[in-house]
């Protein structure tokens, strides 16, 4: 094996700050944005349990927030989404495992600018102090995607006030940080690279989180834009979002003679709300794709890995996530069919909605290729990478649907939306966080964790989410509205209730099936078998180094590629598979 | 440093320093500043690295101004509700810009922008030159050091107060913040670059610092050079800028 002398880019720090705090190591700062996002997780999934048990049992008073108000009820949607969106889907499978195994697998000792790495790690971790702060103040109602002018207004309802500004700052920094990590990402995929890793030799893990990373890049500089409107909107007097002539003195009744434009009605002029809706969704449908790429990429690794056989299309692959990618810019249009919009935006928005389901069957194609008549090892890790399939297929069939504006005007304002995109940008990327989670840990903590244990929570959490997730689409179709605090008063609902009761019960199943995977995770930590360096017997340069990687991921030396990255059962070779950095004699073909 | 997996074998000799120890690191040690404490750092790899990473982290920077653009195009072809009269009329007010002091502004941004290139020259001369000076005892003359680095700031400063008259000079014509669509629109735009380019300023300030604790000048030549491209981009923003609102108006 090739090897040669490096000097890493900075020492090993000795003290417990600098080591584990303030660490400049993207090892460390990987596990910091993991456990941040389980925390975060845990946050957002209680907040979906008593929004659950609040829609069935509409007058039951709930632990903490008791009598729930449909104010109460919106706060939670509020903050479970941003919560999730952000500092789960967009923190664990990007800042997490992209930054602890984007370096190692491409053959660098660490990211490119490791002090701006703990700066956007750091800024995260603000942004989300900032955000819980906001349910104190009483957090906004406005929903993860922050409509004008209900966000723009501070008197439009409780929690538009202070809490809403910690909303809005709180995203503010989280663009800031996410910003701070995709010029690290794009840097170091760019630039160090190992010797003999093309960019056609990376992982395809390496290949989402760079193009990830190039989403977040374009996108939340829209976002940031958009906030900082909000921002002068909200304290400075500006009417960018706000239309004239709104009243928020909660008066319900006409007043004789009209409203009076110096008491009743707002001090703004012209602005448009749909304004918002644009620069929002042209970060926010980029969003969706930041929150699942990464784990199309877990996903493609994993099941070449246990399948043991190569990818089935490496470079159809890289152009179906490039694909993915250059068509999210293009769509954003979708989540607006509701605004009036000209029907020929409209029908072009829609078509390029529909046309993003071909790469998209392509990938699916690919993957189902690649375990095609594979030996595949059913361990949890590929348990949860076939979970992830099954989830991106029956959550995107119903993209479609959605996409057409005929269709997804009776269905946009109900439960029909939240099931779609709950399949398959909530689990499908928790899967593909869980597929990572299994499959890494041995190399993270040098410990395997626990196979049954692991099943288990497999298998309670797949049925578990079908069971609450997919009962949504035909709630939707049935009229239920979404975001409604209250569905019991309602006669055309009532014959729905036993349904909802139903995704209640399933969602208390489901929630208690990840503290399986919480114990699981801590026990393995310190009781786990010991892992060997290469437990799997898989291909890529992560394997190749000591358990857990030393701080310079190589330990002075530089690894050499001579392999792409999905070399299994090769005809000749000694073993089934052919690491990256075997000698390139081992190549046979 | 030293744990190597049991396949691989330790290479000697080792020409450059660190890892193996065979030479006392030159200087720092800590890794405090992230990068070059344990060993002669490859220089002209970090300027390739850094300005990579610049010319990847100016690309939501473009991305916020382009969104700045098309909120700017879109709210000016924008009929409003009339409240009082009920009908849809269009409400754009176009400013009145003191253009000359724009103008004005516009010039010593472009001076700055020379001064920041002739700073950015001097350094890379300097930095190409260090192994030589280095040499005991090697002098290469009296070279003229002109404070080009202290010029470019002063400018910069300069032009930032322009900016603020500027702003004076707006209020005092009647048109304020939130006075219409376009005025807001003239304020965030102006604001959101000068706070870019105040954080040029103090990337200039920080390599003054950097000179200031006696860093290799190969280190100082990186920030000066991606701040150098910075403050040429921060230049080309403003005219984009200025024009769009002159043109736009």
């Amino acid at each position: 094996m090739a090897s040669t002398e490096i000097v890493h880019a900075h020492a090993a720090p000795q003290g417990f700050i600098r080591k584990y705090i303030f660490s400049l190591d993207h090892k460390i700062i990987g596990l910091q944005y993991y456990f941040l996002a389980l925390i975060a997780v845990f946050l957002g999934m209680g907040l979906s349990l008593l929004m659950r048990i609040h829609l069935i049992w509409p007058t039951a008073s709930l632990p903490i927030f008791g009598d729930i108000k449909p104010e109460t009820y919106l706060m939670f949607v509020t903050m479970h989404g941003t919560i999730m969106v952000f500092f789960v889907l967009t923190t664990a499978p990007q800042g997490g495992f992209g930054n602890y195994f984007l370096p190692i697998q491409i053959g660098a000792p660490d990211m490119a600018f490791p002090t701006l790495n703990m700066l956007s790690f750091w800024t995260t971790f603000v942004a989300f102090v900032v955000l819980i702060a906001a349910f104190f103040v009483g957090a906004p109602l406005h929903g993860w995607t922050g409509y004008a002018p209900l966000s723009a207004v501070p008197s439009s309802g409780p929690g538009e006030g202070l809490g809403a500004d910690l909303w809005i700052t709180s995203i503010a920094l989280f663009c800031a940080a996410s910003l701070m990590g995709a010029l690290n990402f794009i840097t170091t995929t760019l630039d160090m690279r190992a010797k003999g890793m093309s960019m056609m030799r990376m992982p395809l893990t390496c290949w989402a989180w760079f193009i990830t990373a190039i989403l977040g890049l374009l996108a939340f500089g829209v976002l940031a834009a958009g906030g900082i409107l909000l921002l002068m909107d909200r304290n400075l007097g500006t009417s960018f979002f706000v239309p004239g002539g709104l009243n928020f003195t909660g008066q319900t009744s006409f007043p004789p003679g009209g409203f009076s434009p110096s008491t009743d009605l707002v001090k703004h002029n012209g602005g448009s709300p749909l304004l918002w809706q644009h620069l929002f969704w042209f970060f926010g449908h980029p969003e969706v794709y930041i929150a699942i790429v990464p784990g199309m990429g877990v996903a493609s690794q994993l099941l070449s890995t246990f399948s043991r056989k190569p990818i089935f299309g490496y470079r159809a692959m890289v152009y179906a996530m490039l694909a993915i990618g250059i068509l999210g810019f293009v769509v954003w249009g979708h989540h607006m069919f509701m605004s009036g919009m000209s029907p020929y935006s409209a029908f072009a928005f829609s078509i390029m909605t529909m046309a993003i389901g071909v790469p998209s069957a392509i990938k699916t194609f690919n993957w189902i290729g690649t375990i095609y008549k594979g030996r595949v090892r059913f361990h949890t890790p590929m348990l949860f990478a076939i979970g992830f399939v099954s989830l991106f297929v029956s959550g995107g069939l119903s993209g479609p649907f959605l996409a057409q504006p005929v269709l997804d005007i009776p269905l946009h304002d109900t439960a029909y939306v939240p099931g779609h995109f709950h399949l398959i940008m909530g689990v499908a990327a928790i899967f593909g966080i869980f597929a990572a989670t299994y499959y890494w840990f041995p190399k993270m903590f040098g410990h395997m964790m626990n196979e049954t244990l692991g099943r288990w929570h497999f298998f309670i959490t797949l049925v578990g989410t079908y069971s609450i997730f997919m009962p949504m689409h035909y709630l939707g179709m049935a009229g239920q509205p979404r975001r409604y605090s209250q569905l019991t008063e309602v006669a055309y609902l009532h014959p729905l209730i036993p349904l909802n009761r139903f995704i209640t019960y399933a969602a208390i199943v489901t929630i208690a099936g990840q503290f399986i995977f919480l114990f699981n995770l801590f026990w393995s930590m310190a009781k786990g078998k010991k892992a060997a360096d290469n437990p799997w017997e898989a291909t890529t340069l992560e394997w190749t180094t000591a358990t857990p990687p030393p701080h310079d991921n190589f330990g002075g030396r530089t690894p050499v590629v001579n392999h792409g990255p999905y070399e299994y059962s090769v005809p000749g070779a000694p073993r089934d598979y052919v690491m990256q950095s075997d000698p390139a004699t081992a190549q046979v073909h | 440093m030293a744990t190597l997996s049991s396949t691989v074998s330790v290479k000697v000799p080792q020409t450059r320093q660190g890892g193996g120890g065979s030479t006392p690191p030159t200087f720092g040690g800590g890794g405090g500043d992230g990068r070059g404490g344990n060993g002669s750092p490859d220089y002209g790899e970090r300027l390739r690295r850094a300005r990579l990473g610049l010319a990847v982290g100016l690309t939501p920077v473009i991305m916020l101004f382009v969104s700045f653009t098309s909120a700017y195009i879109v709210r000016q072809g924008l009929p409003t509700l009339d409240v009082r009269t009920n009908t849809y009329v269009h409400d754009w007010l176009p400013v009145n810009l003191p253009w000359v002091l724009l103008l004005t502004n516009t010039v010593i941004l472009v001076v700055s922008s020379v001064t920041m290139e002739l700073a950015r020259r001097q350094i890379t001369r300097q930095a190409a030159l260090a192994p030589v000076t280095s040499i005991p005892g090697v002098s290469l003359g009296e070279e003229r050091k002109f404070p080009w680095l202290g010029i470019t700031v002063v400018l910069g400063l300069g032009f930032l107060t322009g900016q603020w008259m500027a702003w004076r000079e707006l209020a005092a014509r009647g048109f304020y913040v939130a006075t219409s669509a376009s005025s807001s629109f003239v304020y965030l735009l102006t604001a959101m670059h000068a706070i870019h380019l105040a954080g040029g300023i103090l990337a200039l300030l920080y390599s003054a610092v950097t000179s200031l604790l006696r860093k290799p000048v190969e280190a100082r030549r990186i920030v000066v050079d991606i701040t150098a491209w910075y403050w040429h981009f921060m230049a080309l923003l403003w005219i984009y800028i200025f024009a769009l609102l002159e043109i736009a108006r």
